[in-house]
Protein backbone atom coordinates (compact mmCIF):
# COMPACT_ATOMS: atom_id res chain seq x y z
CA UNK A 1 0.00 0.00 0.00
CA UNK A 2 1.23 3.56 -1.09
CA UNK A 3 0.72 6.78 0.19
CA UNK A 4 -3.26 7.28 -1.10
CA UNK A 5 -4.95 10.43 -0.16
CA UNK A 6 -6.41 11.39 -3.66
CA UNK A 7 -7.41 14.89 -4.53
CA UNK A 8 -10.30 14.89 -2.67
CA UNK A 9 -8.21 14.05 0.21
CA UNK A 10 -5.17 16.51 -0.41
CA UNK A 11 -7.77 19.61 -0.32
CA UNK A 12 -9.01 21.67 2.02
CA UNK A 13 -12.94 21.50 2.57
CA UNK A 14 -15.47 23.90 3.07
CA UNK A 15 -17.45 23.52 6.21
CA UNK A 16 -20.58 23.03 4.25
CA UNK A 17 -18.84 19.43 2.67
CA UNK A 18 -17.33 18.60 5.78
CA UNK A 19 -20.30 18.56 7.92
CA UNK A 20 -22.09 16.61 5.13
CA UNK A 21 -19.29 14.40 4.40
CA UNK A 22 -18.99 14.05 8.47
CA UNK A 23 -22.79 13.27 8.83
CA UNK A 24 -22.86 11.08 5.72
CA UNK A 25 -20.10 8.85 7.40
CA UNK A 26 -21.72 8.34 10.46
CA UNK A 27 -24.57 7.66 9.06
CA UNK A 28 -22.35 4.94 6.16
CA UNK A 29 -21.45 3.52 9.83
CA UNK A 30 -25.23 3.25 11.60
CA UNK A 31 -26.40 1.66 8.22
CA UNK A 32 -23.31 -1.19 7.84
CA UNK A 33 -23.85 -1.96 11.51
CA UNK A 34 -27.75 -1.91 11.71
CA UNK A 35 -27.73 -4.38 8.68
CA UNK A 36 -25.26 -6.41 10.27
CA UNK A 37 -27.09 -6.59 13.21
CA UNK A 38 -29.99 -7.66 10.92
CA UNK A 39 -27.86 -10.61 9.70
CA UNK A 40 -27.00 -11.48 13.12
CA UNK A 41 -30.26 -11.65 14.19
CA UNK A 42 -31.27 -13.75 11.41
CA UNK A 43 -29.04 -16.39 12.35
CA UNK A 44 -29.80 -16.26 16.23
CA UNK A 45 -33.44 -17.10 15.21
CA UNK A 46 -32.54 -20.01 13.12
CA UNK A 47 -30.35 -21.45 16.12
CA UNK A 48 -32.98 -20.48 18.30
CA UNK A 49 -35.64 -22.04 16.20
CA UNK A 50 -32.93 -25.54 15.43
CA UNK A 51 -32.34 -25.88 19.22
CA UNK A 52 -36.33 -25.74 20.45
CA UNK A 53 -37.59 -27.83 17.53
CA UNK A 54 -34.16 -30.46 18.75
CA UNK A 55 -35.13 -30.15 22.22
CA UNK A 56 -38.83 -30.76 21.36
CA UNK A 57 -37.82 -33.57 19.41
CA UNK A 58 -36.32 -34.75 22.48
CA UNK A 59 -39.02 -34.77 24.42
CA UNK A 60 -41.22 -36.38 22.19
CA UNK A 61 -38.44 -39.78 22.07
CA UNK A 62 -39.03 -39.95 26.16
CA UNK A 63 -41.23 -43.02 26.45
CA UNK A 64 -44.58 -41.70 28.29
CA UNK A 65 -44.20 -44.48 30.34
CA UNK A 66 -40.76 -43.74 31.87
CA UNK A 67 -40.88 -42.95 35.76
CA UNK A 68 -40.80 -38.91 36.24
CA UNK A 69 -38.20 -38.16 38.15
CA UNK A 70 -38.24 -35.39 40.82
CA UNK A 71 -36.10 -32.80 40.69
CA UNK A 72 -33.82 -32.33 43.43
CA UNK A 73 -35.31 -29.58 45.61
CA UNK A 74 -33.57 -26.02 45.08
CA UNK A 75 -31.79 -24.67 48.29
CA UNK A 76 -33.45 -21.75 49.64
CA UNK A 77 -31.92 -18.68 50.08
CA UNK A 78 -29.25 -16.85 47.10
CA UNK A 79 -25.46 -15.30 47.65
CA UNK A 80 -27.10 -12.27 48.37
CA UNK A 81 -25.60 -8.69 47.31
CA UNK A 82 -22.19 -8.67 48.10
CA UNK A 83 -19.77 -5.47 47.90
CA UNK A 84 -16.20 -6.29 46.46
CA UNK A 85 -13.82 -4.02 47.09
CA UNK A 86 -10.46 -3.29 45.20
CA UNK A 87 -11.42 -6.90 44.54
CA UNK A 88 -12.22 -8.19 40.49
CA UNK A 89 -15.67 -9.88 39.84
CA UNK A 90 -13.96 -12.81 38.73
CA UNK A 91 -11.23 -12.88 41.27
CA UNK A 92 -14.36 -12.53 44.07
CA UNK A 93 -16.24 -15.61 41.75
CA UNK A 94 -13.27 -17.74 42.54
CA UNK A 95 -12.94 -16.95 45.92
CA UNK A 96 -16.80 -17.99 46.66
CA UNK A 97 -16.29 -21.07 44.74
CA UNK A 98 -13.34 -22.09 46.78
CA UNK A 99 -14.99 -21.24 50.08
CA UNK A 100 -17.73 -23.08 48.73
CA UNK A 101 -15.99 -26.20 48.00
CA UNK A 102 -14.02 -26.42 51.43
CA UNK A 103 -17.33 -26.26 53.66
CA UNK A 104 -18.85 -29.00 51.31
CA UNK A 105 -21.57 -26.50 50.86
CA UNK A 106 -23.61 -25.46 47.66
CA UNK A 107 -23.13 -21.58 46.97
CA UNK A 108 -26.45 -19.98 46.82
CA UNK A 109 -26.38 -21.28 50.84
CA UNK A 110 -23.69 -19.39 52.01
CA UNK A 111 -23.85 -15.53 51.93
CA UNK A 112 -21.15 -13.08 51.26
CA UNK A 113 -21.25 -9.85 52.53
CA UNK A 114 -17.92 -8.48 51.16
CA UNK A 115 -14.85 -9.06 49.61
CA UNK A 116 -11.88 -6.77 50.71
CA UNK A 117 -8.49 -7.26 49.23
CA UNK A 118 -6.01 -7.08 52.21
CA UNK A 119 -3.06 -4.86 51.58
CA UNK B 1 53.23 8.98 14.33
CA UNK B 2 49.96 8.73 15.72
CA UNK B 3 48.14 12.01 16.54
CA UNK B 4 46.30 11.80 19.55
CA UNK B 5 44.46 15.14 19.33
CA UNK B 6 43.46 14.53 15.70
CA UNK B 7 41.82 11.11 16.08
CA UNK B 8 40.05 12.45 19.26
CA UNK B 9 38.90 15.73 17.34
CA UNK B 10 37.40 13.46 14.96
CA UNK B 11 35.72 11.22 17.28
CA UNK B 12 34.10 14.90 18.86
CA UNK B 13 33.12 15.80 15.35
CA UNK B 14 31.58 12.08 14.41
CA UNK B 15 29.88 12.14 17.72
CA UNK B 16 26.15 13.17 18.24
CA UNK B 17 26.30 15.59 21.07
CA UNK B 18 28.60 17.84 18.58
CA UNK B 19 25.86 17.26 15.84
CA UNK B 20 23.74 18.58 18.94
CA UNK B 21 25.83 21.44 20.20
CA UNK B 22 27.29 22.74 17.68
CA UNK B 23 24.10 22.91 15.06
CA UNK B 24 22.43 23.34 18.10
CA UNK B 25 20.14 26.41 16.49
CA UNK B 26 21.12 26.34 12.65
CA UNK B 27 21.01 22.41 12.40
CA UNK B 28 17.70 21.77 15.03
CA UNK B 29 20.13 20.05 17.42
CA UNK B 30 17.38 21.89 19.77
CA UNK B 31 14.80 19.75 18.56
CA UNK B 32 16.95 16.94 18.76
CA UNK B 33 17.06 17.55 22.48
CA UNK B 34 13.46 18.02 23.31
CA UNK B 35 12.81 15.08 21.36
CA UNK B 36 14.90 13.16 23.64
CA UNK B 37 13.24 14.84 26.59
CA UNK B 38 9.49 13.25 25.29
CA UNK B 39 11.26 9.93 24.63
CA UNK B 40 12.11 10.25 28.79
CA UNK B 41 8.59 11.23 29.40
CA UNK B 42 7.08 8.53 27.17
CA UNK B 43 9.04 6.00 29.20
CA UNK B 44 8.25 7.36 32.62
CA UNK B 45 4.46 7.32 31.73
CA UNK B 46 4.80 3.53 30.40
CA UNK B 47 6.98 2.06 32.99
CA UNK B 48 5.78 4.11 35.96
CA UNK B 49 2.03 5.15 35.34
CA UNK B 50 1.52 1.85 33.26
CA UNK B 51 0.22 4.21 30.01
CA UNK B 52 0.01 1.03 27.60
CA UNK B 53 3.16 0.10 28.60
CA UNK B 54 3.29 -3.09 25.96
CA UNK B 55 3.50 -0.14 23.42
CA UNK B 56 4.52 3.30 25.19
CA UNK B 57 7.69 1.89 25.44
CA UNK B 58 8.40 0.76 22.73
CA UNK B 59 7.18 3.86 20.94
CA UNK B 60 9.60 6.03 22.96
CA UNK B 61 12.27 3.29 22.39
CA UNK B 62 11.71 4.73 18.31
CA UNK B 63 11.30 7.88 19.37
CA UNK B 64 14.93 8.24 21.23
CA UNK B 65 16.78 6.14 18.57
CA UNK B 66 15.73 8.19 15.77
CA UNK B 67 15.98 11.59 17.66
CA UNK B 68 20.05 10.49 18.64
CA UNK B 69 21.86 12.31 16.22
CA UNK B 70 24.51 10.22 13.93
CA UNK B 71 22.26 7.23 14.47
CA UNK B 72 21.08 7.26 10.91
CA UNK B 73 18.50 4.46 12.14
CA UNK B 74 15.55 6.26 10.23
CA UNK B 75 15.31 8.58 7.34
CA UNK B 76 12.31 10.88 6.98
CA UNK B 77 14.00 11.91 3.54
CA UNK B 78 13.90 8.56 1.95
CA UNK B 79 9.82 8.32 3.00
CA UNK B 80 9.05 11.43 1.51
CA UNK B 81 10.65 11.01 -1.87
CA UNK B 82 8.94 7.11 -1.75
CA UNK B 83 5.73 8.96 -1.14
CA UNK B 84 6.50 11.12 -3.62
CA UNK B 85 6.94 8.18 -6.15
CA UNK B 86 10.63 8.68 -6.65
CA UNK B 87 12.20 5.56 -5.68
CA UNK B 88 10.42 2.05 -4.20
CA UNK B 89 10.86 -0.50 -1.39
CA UNK B 90 13.98 -1.83 -2.74
CA UNK B 91 15.95 1.24 -2.22
CA UNK B 92 14.82 1.98 1.39
CA UNK B 93 16.05 -1.82 1.90
CA UNK B 94 19.31 -1.03 0.36
CA UNK B 95 19.90 2.26 1.62
CA UNK B 96 17.55 2.83 5.25
CA UNK B 97 18.29 2.11 8.52
CA UNK B 98 17.19 -0.22 10.88
CA UNK B 99 14.08 1.85 11.65
CA UNK B 100 12.99 2.24 7.92
CA UNK B 101 13.41 -1.32 7.13
CA UNK B 102 11.06 -1.94 10.38
CA UNK B 103 8.80 1.06 9.38
CA UNK B 104 8.25 -0.61 5.52
CA UNK B 105 5.72 -3.21 7.79
CA UNK B 106 3.60 -0.04 8.77
CA UNK B 107 3.38 1.73 5.25
CA UNK B 108 2.36 -1.67 3.65
CA UNK B 109 -0.25 -2.01 6.45
CA UNK B 110 1.62 -5.50 7.48
CA UNK B 111 1.27 -4.71 11.08
CA UNK B 112 -1.72 -3.28 12.47
CA UNK B 113 -3.57 -6.04 9.95
CA UNK B 114 -1.54 -8.89 12.11
CA UNK B 115 -2.40 -6.80 15.60
CA UNK B 116 -5.93 -7.12 14.49
CA UNK B 117 -5.73 -11.14 13.48
CA UNK B 118 -4.37 -11.43 17.33
CA UNK B 119 -7.15 -8.98 18.61
CA UNK B 120 -9.93 -10.84 16.49
CA UNK B 121 -8.13 -14.52 17.96
CA UNK B 122 -8.71 -12.86 21.43
CA UNK B 123 -11.86 -11.63 21.20
CA UNK B 124 -15.50 -13.68 22.29
CA UNK B 125 -17.74 -12.59 20.48
CA UNK B 126 -20.28 -14.34 22.22
CA UNK B 127 -21.60 -11.48 24.22
CA UNK B 128 -22.32 -9.40 20.80
CA UNK B 129 -24.30 -12.46 19.16
CA UNK B 130 -26.62 -13.05 22.49
CA UNK B 131 -27.68 -9.38 22.17
CA UNK B 132 -26.99 -7.89 18.63
CA UNK B 133 -28.60 -4.63 19.40
CA UNK B 134 -25.37 -3.74 21.33
CA UNK B 135 -24.13 -3.45 17.77
CA UNK B 136 -26.25 -0.06 17.30
CA UNK B 137 -23.96 1.24 20.53
CA UNK B 138 -20.82 0.47 18.79
CA UNK B 139 -22.17 2.70 15.57
CA UNK B 140 -23.22 5.73 18.49
CA UNK B 141 -19.71 5.80 19.90
CA UNK B 142 -18.15 6.58 16.42
CA UNK B 143 -19.88 9.95 16.69
CA UNK B 144 -16.27 11.38 18.08
CA UNK B 145 -14.68 10.45 14.83
CA UNK B 146 -16.63 11.88 12.44
CA UNK B 147 -16.56 15.63 14.73
CA UNK B 148 -12.97 15.47 15.22
CA UNK B 149 -12.96 15.34 11.26
CA UNK B 150 -14.91 18.30 10.87
CA UNK B 151 -13.41 20.43 13.93
CA UNK B 152 -10.23 19.18 11.93
CA UNK B 153 -11.01 20.49 8.81
CA UNK B 154 -12.24 23.93 10.21
CA UNK B 155 -8.37 24.32 11.56
CA UNK B 156 -6.91 24.40 8.56
CA UNK B 157 -6.05 20.42 8.14
CA UNK B 158 -6.37 18.57 4.53
CA UNK B 159 -9.34 16.51 4.29
CA UNK B 160 -7.19 13.55 4.59
CA UNK B 161 -5.44 14.69 7.77
CA UNK B 162 -8.57 15.33 9.24
CA UNK B 163 -10.07 11.73 8.88
CA UNK B 164 -6.66 10.56 9.90
CA UNK B 165 -6.89 12.78 13.25
CA UNK B 166 -10.95 11.68 13.31
CA UNK B 167 -10.44 8.04 13.53
CA UNK B 168 -8.49 8.42 16.88
CA UNK B 169 -12.08 8.59 18.30
CA UNK B 170 -12.29 5.24 17.07
CA UNK B 171 -10.10 4.05 20.07
CA UNK B 172 -8.33 1.34 18.14
CA UNK B 173 -4.62 1.91 17.96
CA UNK B 174 -4.23 -0.90 14.67
CA UNK B 175 -7.25 1.25 12.93
CA UNK B 176 -5.33 4.65 13.52
CA UNK B 177 -2.40 3.78 12.47
CA UNK B 178 -3.47 2.52 8.99
CA UNK B 179 -5.93 4.96 8.38
CA UNK B 180 -3.06 7.45 8.98
CA UNK B 181 -0.33 5.87 7.61
CA UNK B 182 -2.21 5.18 4.32
CA UNK B 183 -3.96 9.19 4.16
CA UNK B 184 -1.33 11.65 6.51
CA UNK B 185 1.58 9.37 7.30
CA UNK B 186 3.15 12.74 7.97
CA UNK B 187 1.18 12.86 11.43
CA UNK B 188 1.73 8.93 12.56
CA UNK B 189 3.60 9.70 15.19
CA UNK B 190 1.45 11.79 17.24
CA UNK B 191 -1.52 9.90 16.41
CA UNK B 192 -0.40 7.39 18.02
CA UNK B 193 0.49 8.44 20.75
CA UNK B 194 -2.68 10.55 21.06
CA UNK B 195 -4.66 7.25 20.41
CA UNK B 196 -2.45 4.72 22.84
CA UNK B 197 -2.03 7.95 25.84
CA UNK B 198 -6.32 8.44 25.91
CA UNK B 199 -6.72 5.00 25.60
CA UNK B 200 -4.35 3.81 28.61
CA UNK B 201 -6.77 7.34 30.40
CA UNK B 202 -10.49 5.97 29.85
CA UNK B 203 -10.57 4.94 33.60
CA UNK B 204 -9.71 8.56 33.62
CA UNK B 205 -11.91 10.38 30.98
CA UNK B 206 -15.23 8.35 30.78
CA UNK B 207 -16.55 8.45 34.20
CA UNK B 208 -17.23 12.03 34.46
CA UNK B 209 -18.97 11.87 31.21
CA UNK B 210 -21.15 8.98 32.17
CA UNK B 211 -22.22 10.44 35.72
CA UNK B 212 -23.07 13.61 33.29
CA UNK B 213 -25.19 11.74 30.74
CA UNK B 214 -26.92 9.15 32.85
CA UNK B 215 -29.42 9.14 36.46
CA UNK B 216 -28.12 7.07 39.23
CA UNK B 217 -31.37 5.36 38.59
CA UNK B 218 -30.41 4.50 35.47
CA UNK B 219 -27.03 3.57 36.66
CA UNK B 220 -28.24 1.14 38.93
CA UNK B 221 -30.49 -1.18 36.69
CA UNK B 222 -29.51 -4.38 35.99
CA UNK B 223 -29.48 -6.31 32.84
CA UNK B 224 -30.85 -9.91 32.88
CA UNK B 225 -28.37 -12.29 31.68
CA UNK B 226 -28.22 -13.07 28.11
CA UNK B 227 -28.72 -16.79 26.08
CA UNK B 228 -26.23 -18.68 25.62
CA UNK B 229 -24.53 -18.82 22.06
CA UNK B 230 -23.63 -22.00 20.73
CA UNK B 231 -20.47 -22.83 19.26
CA UNK B 232 -21.74 -23.19 15.62
CA UNK B 233 -23.01 -19.43 15.63
CA UNK B 234 -19.69 -18.10 16.78
CA UNK B 235 -17.77 -19.96 13.76
CA UNK B 236 -20.09 -19.11 11.57
CA UNK B 237 -20.51 -15.10 12.99
CA UNK B 238 -16.66 -14.14 11.72
CA UNK B 239 -17.64 -16.44 8.14
CA UNK B 240 -20.83 -14.04 7.35
CA UNK B 241 -19.02 -10.80 8.94
CA UNK B 242 -16.52 -10.62 6.40
CA UNK B 243 -18.77 -11.67 3.33
CA UNK B 244 -20.98 -9.12 4.67
CA UNK B 245 -18.77 -5.95 5.77
CA UNK B 246 -16.39 -6.33 2.84
CA UNK B 247 -18.83 -6.50 0.43
CA UNK B 248 -20.80 -3.61 1.74
CA UNK B 249 -16.75 -1.61 2.18
CA UNK B 250 -14.02 -3.33 0.14
CA UNK B 251 -11.71 -1.03 1.71
CA UNK B 252 -12.11 -2.47 4.96
CA UNK B 253 -11.05 -5.92 3.53
CA UNK B 254 -7.98 -5.40 5.78
CA UNK B 255 -8.94 -4.79 9.13
CA UNK B 256 -11.83 -6.79 8.94
CA UNK B 257 -10.78 -9.69 7.15
CA UNK B 258 -7.95 -9.62 9.70
CA UNK B 259 -10.05 -9.37 12.84
CA UNK B 260 -12.51 -12.20 11.66
CA UNK B 261 -9.67 -14.77 10.42
CA UNK B 262 -8.44 -14.28 13.97
CA UNK B 263 -11.55 -15.39 15.83
CA UNK B 264 -12.09 -18.07 13.37
CA UNK B 265 -8.81 -19.42 14.39
CA UNK B 266 -9.92 -19.02 17.72
CA UNK B 267 -13.36 -20.36 17.47
CA UNK B 268 -13.37 -23.52 14.93
CA UNK B 269 -11.56 -25.71 17.77
CA UNK B 270 -9.01 -27.45 15.02
CA UNK B 271 -6.62 -24.78 14.70
CA UNK B 272 -5.53 -24.29 18.39
CA UNK B 273 -1.51 -24.20 17.66
CA UNK B 274 -2.91 -21.39 15.09
CA UNK B 275 -4.76 -19.49 17.42
CA UNK B 276 -2.24 -19.79 20.39
CA UNK B 277 0.35 -18.31 18.10
CA UNK B 278 -1.29 -15.26 16.78
CA UNK B 279 -2.80 -14.70 20.59
CA UNK B 280 0.87 -14.70 22.15
CA UNK B 281 3.98 -15.22 20.03
CA UNK B 282 2.85 -13.37 16.57
CA UNK B 283 0.96 -10.46 18.49
CA UNK B 284 4.64 -9.89 20.77
CA UNK B 285 6.54 -9.89 17.80
CA UNK B 286 4.43 -7.22 15.78
CA UNK B 287 3.78 -5.19 18.94
CA UNK B 288 7.69 -4.36 19.40
CA UNK B 289 7.82 -3.37 15.51
CA UNK B 290 5.04 -2.05 15.48
CA UNK B 291 5.71 0.43 18.17
CA UNK B 292 9.64 1.25 17.42
CA UNK B 293 8.46 1.99 13.49
CA UNK B 294 5.69 4.12 15.13
CA UNK B 295 7.92 5.72 17.15
CA UNK B 296 10.81 6.43 14.72
CA UNK B 297 8.23 8.99 12.80
CA UNK B 298 8.63 11.28 16.02
CA UNK B 299 11.38 13.34 14.14
CA UNK B 300 11.72 16.69 15.96
CA UNK B 301 10.87 18.88 12.72
CA UNK B 302 7.80 17.23 12.22
CA UNK B 303 6.44 16.66 15.75
CA UNK B 304 7.13 20.28 17.22
CA UNK B 305 4.88 22.07 15.46
CA UNK B 306 1.44 23.81 16.52
CA UNK B 307 -0.24 20.97 14.52
CA UNK B 308 0.93 18.26 17.04
CA UNK B 309 -0.95 20.69 19.59
CA UNK B 310 -4.16 20.60 17.48
CA UNK B 311 -3.53 16.55 17.23
CA UNK B 312 -3.56 16.18 21.30
CA UNK B 313 -6.66 18.18 21.55
CA UNK B 314 -8.86 17.32 18.76
CA UNK B 315 -8.10 13.03 19.87
CA UNK B 316 -9.23 14.29 23.58
CA UNK B 317 -12.40 15.87 22.18
CA UNK B 318 -12.91 12.84 19.93
CA UNK B 319 -12.63 10.41 22.79
CA UNK B 320 -15.20 12.40 25.25
CA UNK B 321 -17.52 12.55 22.02
CA UNK B 322 -17.45 8.97 20.85
CA UNK B 323 -18.44 7.89 24.74
CA UNK B 324 -21.39 10.58 24.43
CA UNK B 325 -22.07 9.24 21.57
CA UNK B 326 -21.81 5.70 23.42
CA UNK B 327 -23.85 7.50 26.21
CA UNK B 328 -26.47 8.93 24.48
CA UNK B 329 -27.02 5.88 22.63
CA UNK B 330 -27.55 3.81 25.10
CA UNK B 331 -30.08 6.23 27.27
CA UNK B 332 -32.10 6.17 24.10
CA UNK B 333 -31.97 1.94 23.92
CA UNK B 334 -33.03 2.06 27.74
CA UNK B 335 -36.11 4.34 27.32
CA UNK B 336 -36.82 1.75 24.46
CA UNK B 337 -36.26 -0.80 26.15
CA UNK B 338 -38.37 0.56 28.95
CA UNK B 339 -35.76 0.62 31.56
CA UNK B 340 -34.14 -3.25 30.74
CA UNK B 341 -30.72 -1.94 29.61
CA UNK B 342 -28.32 -0.33 31.92
CA UNK B 343 -27.12 3.52 29.78
CA UNK B 344 -23.45 2.77 30.99
CA UNK B 345 -22.97 -0.24 28.66
CA UNK B 346 -23.36 2.58 25.74
CA UNK B 347 -19.61 4.12 26.64
CA UNK B 348 -18.21 0.77 26.07
CA UNK B 349 -19.44 1.12 22.14
CA UNK B 350 -15.56 2.89 21.89
CA UNK B 351 -13.59 0.60 20.94
CA UNK B 352 -10.51 0.23 23.77
CA UNK B 353 -11.22 -3.78 24.45
CA UNK B 354 -11.72 -4.68 27.34
CA UNK B 355 -10.64 -1.10 29.12
CA UNK B 356 -13.62 0.67 28.45
CA UNK B 357 -16.22 -2.51 29.07
CA UNK B 358 -14.29 -2.86 32.82
CA UNK B 359 -15.07 0.92 32.93
CA UNK B 360 -18.93 0.50 32.52
CA UNK B 361 -18.99 -2.83 34.90
CA UNK B 362 -16.55 -0.63 37.30
CA UNK B 363 -19.07 2.73 37.45
CA UNK B 364 -22.46 0.43 37.54
CA UNK B 365 -20.79 -1.43 40.51
CA UNK B 366 -20.53 2.20 42.12
CA UNK B 367 -24.46 2.77 41.88
CA UNK B 368 -25.22 -0.56 42.76
CA UNK B 369 -22.83 -3.16 43.94
CA UNK B 370 -24.29 -5.98 43.21
CA UNK B 371 -24.51 -4.85 39.36
CA UNK B 372 -22.41 -7.03 36.56
CA UNK B 373 -21.70 -5.30 33.36
CA UNK B 374 -19.19 -6.55 32.44
CA UNK B 375 -20.25 -9.02 30.11
CA UNK B 376 -23.52 -7.01 28.42
CA UNK B 377 -20.50 -4.08 27.91
CA UNK B 378 -18.57 -5.97 26.09
CA UNK B 379 -20.93 -6.72 23.41
CA UNK B 380 -20.81 -2.87 22.42
CA UNK B 381 -17.17 -3.15 23.01
CA UNK B 382 -16.36 -5.60 20.27
CA UNK B 383 -19.44 -4.16 18.05
CA UNK B 384 -17.12 -0.83 18.77
CA UNK B 385 -14.06 -2.54 17.08
CA UNK B 386 -16.51 -3.55 14.12
CA UNK B 387 -17.88 0.29 13.96
CA UNK B 388 -14.15 1.96 13.97
CA UNK B 389 -13.12 -0.40 11.00
CA UNK B 390 -16.27 0.85 9.10
CA UNK B 391 -15.61 4.34 9.79
CA UNK B 392 -11.70 4.33 8.86
CA UNK B 393 -13.04 1.75 5.92
CA UNK B 394 -15.52 5.15 4.58
CA UNK B 395 -12.80 7.63 5.60
CA UNK B 396 -10.18 5.76 3.07
CA UNK B 397 -12.47 4.85 0.77
CA UNK B 398 -13.55 8.77 0.04
CA UNK B 399 -10.24 10.36 0.80
CA UNK B 400 -7.93 7.19 0.02
CA UNK B 401 -6.85 6.88 -3.92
Amino acid sequence: MLFLANALGQSHLTIGTAGILALLGYAVVFLGLILLMAVVMIIGKIFIARDKKASAAQAAAVPTAAPVEVPKPVAPGTAGELKLHDVEPKTAAMLMAIVADKMGKPLNELRFISIKEVK
Amino acid sequence: MINVGEILLNLWESSGFNAIFSGFMADNGWQSLVMICIACVMFYLGIVKKFEPLLMIGLAAGCLLTNLPGGNLYHPELWTAFMNGELGYGTILHDGGLLDIFYIGVKAGVYPCLIFMGVGAMTDFGPLLSNPKSLLLGAAAQMGVFFAFFCATLLGFTAAEAASIGIIGGADGPTAILTTSLLAPQLLGPIAIAAYTYMALIPLIQPPFMKLLTTPEQRKIKMVQTRTVSKTEKIIFPIVVTIFVVLLLPDTAALIGCLMFGNLLKECGVTDRLSDTVQNALMNIVTILLSTAVGSTMVGASFLNLQTIYIIVLGVLAFILSTCGGLIGGVVMCKLSGGKINPLIGSAGVSAVPMAARVSNTEGQKANPSNFLLMHAMGPNVAGVIGSAIAAGFLISVFGG
